[in-house]
């Protein structure tokens, strides 16, 4: 047990085989990084796809892409964009609001591969303990960076957001943006598990708030096969999302609707007993799942 | 009842202590809510080595308006523009460029404007020559060239609002006694604060240096009026009668400008009159 939860997934690797095993992971990284190339081999080759970065950007000289939440700092700060900005946020926000907010986090925020590969370091040192400290702490975060802003007429985040410096940094030059990331990932790996991403982080947050009535859901159509081996617990970014849909608790239905599940997939990769899968529906009882998960 | 009691208490220990934690929440967060707006105000003034592109918001609303995108700086031709790193000390990702390094070349599409998707950069500047990014000021009189005497007069030839923003002012050479100054005189109404001139001036340590305006303009009070030119508006003197000016002279003396004091008194130049000296001087 200790073993695999050293190692979770283990058993899936040897059911499914490595690459199945590691499909949405794969899928994932390839979408970061992918997206990441997108913006790179403008200034690096020339080729302008897209110009900006991930507040925003423009693609191919006719598609806008605005950051939701910086506009809105924006707005609370007391300035109104030109009109680009508005399209670029309106396709933002309904992409989001149907894939699920913090779908940004497992897809395309750069900050995530770091974070990720600090808690991936820290479960094979077997590094244990920390501080304990409330995943709403990001939501307070979150209500300071508005009040804060508007009280002093900026857009205060954007001092210390690491999310926007890293990426603004592989595009536009680091400077020492990367000193604020690696202090980011000695945080998680030596101090605390999932601290920035799962805890703390504003961005994150905010999206999470265009998760509720999200289509795309991790299901959970086998749930009754769970074997209790806790992989998935292990690897999950936001462990606490699955155990009510997991479980059944209070007679949930079989398919996480917490806001915060980042639509990783990560669960449906290490499963052994293929108890997960991508479904769409923003409710329980979406016909998607095939046979057994029926909510009862 | 005594269950009854049980349970109140325990829902009040419960709510005890998710007060006692909102509260430490809220003042850890509070703290960092303080650090991060001391951080943010002190990054509000611009320092003067860096400047805006042209259409910038006054720098108080910039950081308010500008999303640190980078599309200005993608769209600039000439590459002068740099988005603020965090080490840099203003607003981490916004825009701006050195003047020594590269001077904005003033396009006359001001495609930095146009790719800035929102108010950050003024979409109603569409006439380049109406930029104000910041204001040149001969900052060095004792190593400028044409202060030394020289006729270098590179700012004013690079500037490319030729003539009207830097002009060359004649003035008497006083170590010479017999040459001209040509003296590069700055305006601020044309100035649109490329930084060309600086970029171009030849000594080691620029002697013109365009400095964001807010440093670089002076302001009069608002109740001041410059005699001269209400004057004109009014087509006579404001303060009549306009007095005839006469220097108060030792007998049979008069004065020359550039010449000092001379004898035999020209037609109609009376030495000493009564007017008081001081009020003479006054009308200099
Ligand atoms: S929580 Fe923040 S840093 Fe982590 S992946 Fe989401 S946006 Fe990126
Ligand atoms: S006016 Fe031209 S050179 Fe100057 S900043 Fe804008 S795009 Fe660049
Ligand atoms: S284009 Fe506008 S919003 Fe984007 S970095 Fe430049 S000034 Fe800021
Ligand atoms: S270019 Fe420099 S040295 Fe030459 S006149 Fe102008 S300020 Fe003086
Ligand atoms: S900055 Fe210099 S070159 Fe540019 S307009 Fe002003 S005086 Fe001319």
């Amino acid at each position: 047990m200790s073993r695999s939860l050293l190692r979770p997934g283990a058993e899936a690797v040897q059911g499914k085989g490595w690459l199945a095993a590691h499909k949405w992971l794969l899928l994932r990284r390839f979408s970061q990084l992918g997206i990441l190339a997108l913006f790179l081999v403008g200034p690096w080759f020339g080729w302008w796809i897209v110009k900006g970065n991930l507040a925003y950007s423009y693609t191919l000289s006719t598609l806008p892409l605005t950051d939701p939440y910086v506009l809105l700092q924006s707005l609370l700060a007391g300035q109104w964009p030109e009109k680009l900005a508005w399209i670029g946020v309106a396709i933002v926000l309904l992409f989001y609001l149907a894939v699920g907010g913090r779908s940004f986090c497992a897809w395309v925020c750069p900050l995530n591969m770091v974070t990720d590969a600090a808690a991936w370091l820290r479960s094979r040192l077997g590094i244990k303990g920390g501080p304990h400290v409330s995943r709403s702490v990001r939501y307070w975060i979150l209500g300071m960076t508005f009040v804060v802003g508007a009280l002093i007429g900026t857009i205060a985040w954007e001092m210390l957001n690491p999310v926007s410096m890293l990426h603004r940094g592989l595009i536009f030059g680091m400077g020492l943006a990367w000193l604020v990331v690696l202090s980011i990932f000695l945080f998680d790996l030596f101090v605390m598990r999932h601290g920035w991403c799962g805890h703390f982080c504003p961005v994150g947050a905010f999206y999470s708030l265009l998760g509720k009535g999200a289509l795309l859901r991790v299901r959970l159509p086998q749930r009754d096969a769970c074997n209790d081996c806790m992989d998935c617990f292990a690897v999950c970014p936001e462990q606490q999302v699955i155990r009510t849909a997991l479980k059944a608790v209070g007679g949930a239905g079989p398919v996480i609707l917490e806001a915060n599940c980042t639509n990783c997939g990560r669960c449906i990769d290490v499963c052994s007993k293929e108890v997960f899968r991508f479904g769409l529906g923003a409710t329980a009882a979406a016909p998607v799942c095939s046979g057994s998960g029926v909510a009862p | 009842m005594s269950d009854k009691a049980q349970t109140t208490t325990v829902a009040s220990g419960k709510r005890r202590q998710f007060l006692v934690d909102s509260a430490r929440l809220a003042c850890g967060v509070g703290l960092l809510g303080v650090g991060m707006g001391f951080y943010a105000e002190h990054a509000k003034a611009l320092p003067p080595a860096a400047l805006r592109p042209p259409g910038a918001l006054p720098e108080s609303e910039l950081a308010a308006a500008c999303i640190r995108c980078g599309l200005c700086v993608r769209d600039c031709p000439f590459d002068i523009l740099h988005l603020a790193r965090p080490e840099e000390p203003m607003a981490t990702g916004t825009p701006y460029f050195v003047a020594r390094q590269r001077p904005c070349e003033m396009c006359e599409d001001i495609p930095c404007v146009v790719a800035c998707p929102t108010g950050a950069l003024d979409h109603s500047l569409t006439d380049i020559n109406k930029a104000q990014m910041g204001l040149a000021v001969l900052v060095d009189q004792e190593t400028c060239l044409n202060y030394l005497g020289m006729r270098c007069d590179i700012c004013y030839r690079v500037c490319p609002v030729l003539d009207k923003a830097i002009t060359l002012d004649p003035q008497t050479n006083q170590r010479t006694g017999h040459h001209t100054l040509f003296i590069p005189v700055v305006h601020s109404d044309y100035c649109t604060g490329c930084g060309k001139c600086e970029k171009a001036c030849p000594t080691e340590v620029a002697s013109i240096k365009v400095f964001p305006r807010y440093m670089a303009k002076g302001q009069l009070s608002e109740h001041y009026r410059l005699g001269w030119v209400e004057k004109e508006k009014a087509g006579h003197s404001l303060v009549a009668p306009d007095i005839e000016h006469h220097f108060n002279m030792p007998e049979g003396m008069h004065y020359e400008l550039g010449k000092g004091l001379q004898q035999a008194p020209p037609a109609g130049g009376e030495a000493g009159d009564a007017v008081p000296r001081a009020f003479q001087e006054d009308q200099l």
